[in-house]
């Protein structure tokens, strides 16, 4: 053991990231491999998974994929500075959009949850519309409040079923077609978000978190901006709502609960934000987990709470970090000059 | 009306006091108040029903215990991530949900989890019969916002938490030490909000889901009033009070929950650095 006091941590990127990160990645099946290894391996892994498990897991790995697209989701909006407490909001509205369309309307499924992901989208945001203008803790209490006043406001004027809320809606034809349903959802929402943040037009999004001020000077509208974020945000919540609602058959007053909204920053926050990906992986390691405390019944959310918080302070970084740093970059100890 | 209305006033005052200290001084927006006022009328419930302790002493040592806790999760918690927002407000909601969740698992439900009241009966004022613990109310509520105006005024730890809201940096060479104060802060702010349970909550139940009433109502209170303005919070708890006893009055009960939400968005609109706010607060909120 060396004496680690003249000693200082050095990291630097891997040659074949450095070489990868280019157009190089085309030169040989190493460096493609490097790249497709992280992206690939998850996608297979967790198809497999899903479909060679028993049908109580498969319906597991659902939520587990309903839970993971609400914290992407999540990340997504902390990421344009929106930090949100009600991610049961959107889910909510979605949920009920989809299951009036189909109680009252009788409109096929196959065009509900398109639906319902577009309107609950623009409901979220026109709701959200007069706080837009908030930042940080503020907008944080106004989403707090909405989900618990809306499910009180149905609750109170037993609109849409009140209390029982609305039950025996089109179920999916099997529960193959709900999952690939699902993981394709999750999926092409992961991918494409982060692409869309590391876009020309996703960089606004993230100056708006980093400096809202310094975005404004630039002639650049963030409050249009703010509202784009939310729509987008809330459109994917609410697609995760409408599948819950075919899937359980179901919507009520349960869509509202803080569950939806603790779970997806919990998973981000032992995932890491920020990152898109990092919640995805934390929504799959405290689902399943969860799901093996279930007989504990309430004690779940006190689990949640106190990851939350665990991870908050002593984690600030999360695991998907702490994974990418592994594979991108090399450490070494250097001695002080 | 204009008593009850009066009386609601000043149960929303006391319920925001607490929250509005916190926030005020140390800029921590304290997300788990609401737990912490449950979990302060639950401990002096559990102290009387089963340890048989008598009211007044189980009610003032109940203060101290959450008082104290307060400071402590100052200590352990946010002073590590002080000044990163979203950190801050996920780490006191997650608080939050660990109490009120774990109160509800233990299985704090039912009517007899209720407080008693300091002195039974009522008078009548104007024709209506008003119990003496809702008059109660308004006088500790005045008695509490006269004791805070000479605490932050004329004693020097006050002098201090007003330094520390207004310039933490200058009020650090001038020998203040921010994060003492604001741990401070946070367990008088978890004081008042077990004060403002314990008064209150004799009034009706103790349950879970009034803990995120409580941060509902004390969050509504504070953003229409400015946050960390203590005679804004007062004029806010007036309004919305009132206009919740009328609501409730003419339209139906159910309908108060719409007032506040109400009450911020208007706010938000005409003034969004709340009724008494300041400049500074402006900049940090739109």
């Amino acid at each position: 053991m060396k004496n680690r006091e003249n000693y200082r941590k050095e990291r630097i990127d891997r040659c074949i990231k450095a070489r990868s990160d280019d157009i190089y990645a085309l030169s040989s099946y190493k460096e493609m491999w490097y790249l497709i290894f992280p992206r690939v391996v998850p996608i297979i892994g967790i198809a497999i998974l899903a479909y060679f498990l028993p049908l109580y897991w498969k319906k597991v790995v659902i939520t587990t994929c309903i839970v993971a697209m609400l914290a992407v989701s999540w990340d997504f909006l902390s990421s344009c500075g929106l930090l949100s407490l009600g991610q049961a909001l959107f889910f909510g509205i979605g949920s009920y959009t989809a299951g009036c369309l189909n109680h009252y309307f009788h409109v096929p499924i196959y065009l509900t949850i398109p639906i319902a992901t577009i309107c609950g989208g623009f409901i979220s945001t026109i709701l959200l519309l007069p706080v837009i203008r908030l930042r940080g803790i503020y907008f944080a209490m106004v989403t707090l409040i909405l989900p618990l006043m809306l499910a009180r406001g149905i609750e109170a004027t037993h609109i849409f079923g009140g209390n029982e809320g609305i039950t025996g809606l089109s179920p999916f034809p099997n529960v193959w077609v709900e999952l690939t349903f699902i993981i394709a959802g999750m999926w092409a929402a992961l991918f494409a978000l982060r692409r869309f943040i590391s876009s020309d037009y996703g960089l606004i999004f993230v100056s708006i978190r980093d400096n809202d001020r310094a975005t404004m000077a630039s002639g650049i509208n963030i409050y249009s901006f703010k509202a784009q974020a939310l729509f987008i945000g809330s459109s994917i919540c609410a697609f995760c709502g409408a599948f819950m609602t075919h899937s359980y058959m179901f919507t009520g007053i349960p869509v509202f609960t803080m569950e939806f909204s603790i779970l997806p920053i919990a998973a981000s926050a032992i995932g890491g934000i920020g990152t898109l990906a990092g919640p995805l992986l934390g929504a799959f390691i405290l689902v399943p987990l969860s799901e093996i405390l279930r007989e504990f019944g309430t004690l779940r959310v006190v689990f949640y709470g106190l990851v939350l918080v665990v991870c908050v302070v002593a984690l600030p970084e999360g695991i998907f970090h702490y994974l990418s740093r592994k594979y991108n970059e090399m450490e070494r100890w250097v001695r002080l000059e | 009306m204009i008593v009850y209305g009066l009386i609601n006033s000043a149960i929303l005052a006391l319920m925001a006091l607490g929250f509005n200290l916190t926030f005020g001084i140390s800029g921590v927006a304290n997300f788990a108040y609401g737990a912490m006022y449950i979990v302060g009328g639950f401990i002096t419930w559990s102290l009387i029903n089963t340890l048989n302790i008598p009211y007044a002493i189980s009610a003032i040592s109940t203060i101290i215990i959450m008082g104290v806790f307060g400071a402590l999760i100052y200590r352990f918690i946010i002073k590590r991530i002080r000044g990163l927002v979203m950190s801050e407000v996920i780490a006191t909601f997650g608080i939050s949900i660990v109490l009120l969740e774990l109160l509800r698992f233990i299985g704090l439900i039912g009517f007899k989890y209720s407080l008693p009241v300091f002195i039974d009966g009522s008078v009548e004022i104007f024709g209506d019969y008003v119990d003496i613990q809702r008059l109660l109310i308004i006088g500790l509520m005045i008695l509490i916002i006269i004791s805070l105006y000479l605490f932050t005024h004329h004693t020097k730890t006050g002098l201090a938490f007003r330094g520390i809201a207004q310039e933490e940096h200058t009020s650090l060479s001038l020998g203040i030490n921010p994060d003492w104060i604001a741990s401070l802060s946070m367990g008088m702010g978890s004081a008042l909000g077990t004060f403002a349970a314990i008064v209150i909550l004799p009034l009706g139940t103790i349950t879970v889901d009034g803990g995120y009433d409580i941060l509902i109502n004390a969050l509504s209170v504070c953003i229409v009033g400015g946050l960390g303005s203590t005679f804004g919070v007062i004029i806010a708890s007036f309004i919305i009070g009132y206009a919740q006893t009328i609501t409730a009055m003419y339209l139906a009960p159910h309908w108060t929950m719409i007032v506040s939400l109400l009450a911020i968005l208007v706010i938000l609109v005409i003034k969004p650095s709340g009724l008494l706010g300041h400049q500074k607060e402006l900049e940090e909120r739109v």
